[in-house]
């Protein structure tokens, strides 16, 4: 059930929590069960930075079908300032021929989809041009 | 001394001129932008609703309040754009900042008053001393029908407050409410858009409720318009806010710096609110602030703001309402403002 699972997702979603590892202080985002370089299962939730710059993106032209209204957009791989990358859409940009890797961005509070009609809506972070 | 300790605003980057709608219905786009005195309104972006405004207004407030979120006792948010009709939007908004979960939360409606709501429980809680910090947000996405006078004003924006009584940017020292029963704006359940009574929406409704509070704010008070550096009164157009500071006796000085709808368009429970953040945003000690809201329905809430010297330490530490409302706009032609707004029919 997606309610569920969004649910369980709100930390990381909406807050940027992940998990640090309490004996080598790897950092999992999202937040794993197991640390992938010590096998502990002792983790302490850290807030992520919110700013940060891009590493990589590409432009969706055709989108997957809950997204094809939205098209044209840009996803990125997004390298946070304390070193974590995760990948997020980057928002409201005008023209993306000047998009640049490199570029700073900031992590906002965005809707990202709706389950249908009906269901309920979705939010989470994206991207925008610092 | 109880008061606002943070403030802060937030306005999407998204604009349609009043030019633009008027060329789509035939109308005379000079006769509109002189007549409501509107340029241009902002546009929520498709990822954007009266939650995700709350919350980058609300952040914006605890860049300013520098507290913890924790200690925030209660959220409100006023609102005419709830996402859901049965789920609070607050519950969303204090996930997303890190406050609660013990924490008293709720969705207020009242037309474009329900965010000066939200900021007169969340003041009035604190005052009682039932908490440290309460927050009140305005914020909407509102709805204009294609082609009704709405669509040039209907905008979207808010701006958030949080209550204490340590470290006041801006303590209140009145407040006053006037309310009565008067249909001259309201939405059925399941209708996509607003109706109006017209020309009813202006003496009977705006101007009888926004001037009988600002007449028992200015007795209570026991002063009068020239105390005050500022006055924000709740913006439906560019018109009615300078027509009821003139017949209350204050000058066009002491509105200009609040009155920003000509080029932000009406936020309805984003409206006086983010007035207020636009004031605040240049404040200077001991300036006096005059503030009364109106919603539909009807009512108005008025505040009488002092501003204190701690304002000039939190003024820069996050972005201004100007900040949001003349930088990186994008402007959106007719068909696109259509598609943002979801009023295309789609196949499912």
């Amino acid at each position: 059930m997606i309610t569920a699972r969004y649910h369980r997702e709100v930390p990381q979603r909406y807050r940027l929590e992940a998990g640090k590892c309490t004996k080598c202080g790897y950092v999992a985002f999202p937040p794993r069960l197991v640390c992938p370089k010590c096998n502990t299962k002792k983790f302490k939730p850290i807030v992520l930075k919110d700013e940060g710059k891009i590493i990589t993106y590409t432009v969706i032209r055709v989108g997957p079908d809950k997204f094809s209204k939205e098209t044209p957009y840009a996803i990125g791989i997004i390298e946070l300032n304390d070193k974590l990358r995760l990948t997020a859409q980057i928002a409201g940009v005008v023209d993306f021929d000047k998009l640049k890797i490199g570029q700073k961005v900031k992590l906002v509070f965005r809707k990202i989809q709706d389950d249908g009609k009906a269901g309920i809506h979705m939010y989470g972070y994206k991207a925008v041009l610092a | 001394m109880i008061g606002i300790v943070g403030f802060g605003a937030y306005l999407p980057r998204y604009r349609i001129k009043a030019e633009t709608i008027a060329k789509q219905w035939g109308m005379d786009a000079n006769a509109i932008i002189r007549g409501l005195q509107l340029n241009e309104k902002t546009v929520p972006g498709q990822d954007e609703d009266t939650i995700t405004i709350s919350v980058a207004a609300a952040k914006n407030a605890l860049l300013r309040a520098q507290i913890d979120p924790q200690d925030i006792g209660a959220l409100y948010i006023g609102s005419e754009s709830h996402p859901y009709a049965v789920k609070p939007s607050g519950t969303i908004v204090i996930d997303a900042l890190g406050v609660g979960p013990h924490v008293h939360v709720a969705s207020y409606e009242f037309a474009c008053k329900a965010g000066s709501e939200a900021m007169y429980v969340a003041y009035s809680l604190v005052k009682a001393g039932e908490m440290k910090y309460a927050m009140g947000i305005g914020a909407d996405t509102s709805q204009g029908a294609p082609g009704d006078a709405l669509e040039y004003s209907a905008s979207a924006g808010g701006a958030a407050f949080i209550m204490g009584s340590e470290k006041v940017v801006a303590e209140i020292l009145f407040t006053h409410s006037y309310t009565s029963d008067t249909p001259d704006f309201w939405r059925r359940e399941g209708e996509d858009y607003p109706r109006h009574g017209g020309r009813f929406t202006g003496d009977p409704a705006y101007f009888k409720h926004v001037m009988g509070a600002a007449n028992a704010l200015l007795e209570k008070s026991k002063m009068k318009p020239s105390d005050f550096k500022y006055a924000v009164f709740h913006m439906p157009n560019g018109k009615f806010p300078q027509e009821v500071g003139k017949r209350l006796g204050f000058t066009k000085e002491q509105l200009e710096v609040g009155w920003i709808v000509p080029w932000m368009g009406n936020t309805y429970s984003g409206s006086s609110p983010t007035g207020l953040a636009a004031i605040l945003d240049v404040a200077k000690p001991d300036d006096m602030i005059f503030m009364v809201s109106f919603g539909s329905g009807a009512g108005s809430d008025g505040f009488i703001f002092k501003v204190t010297k701690e304002i000039t330490k939190v003024q820069n530490r996050a972005p201004k309402l100007k900040d949001y409302l003349d930088k990186d706009k994008i402007y959106l032609d007719y068909g696109e403002y259509a598609k943002f707004r979801k009023k295309i029919k789609l196949n499912e």
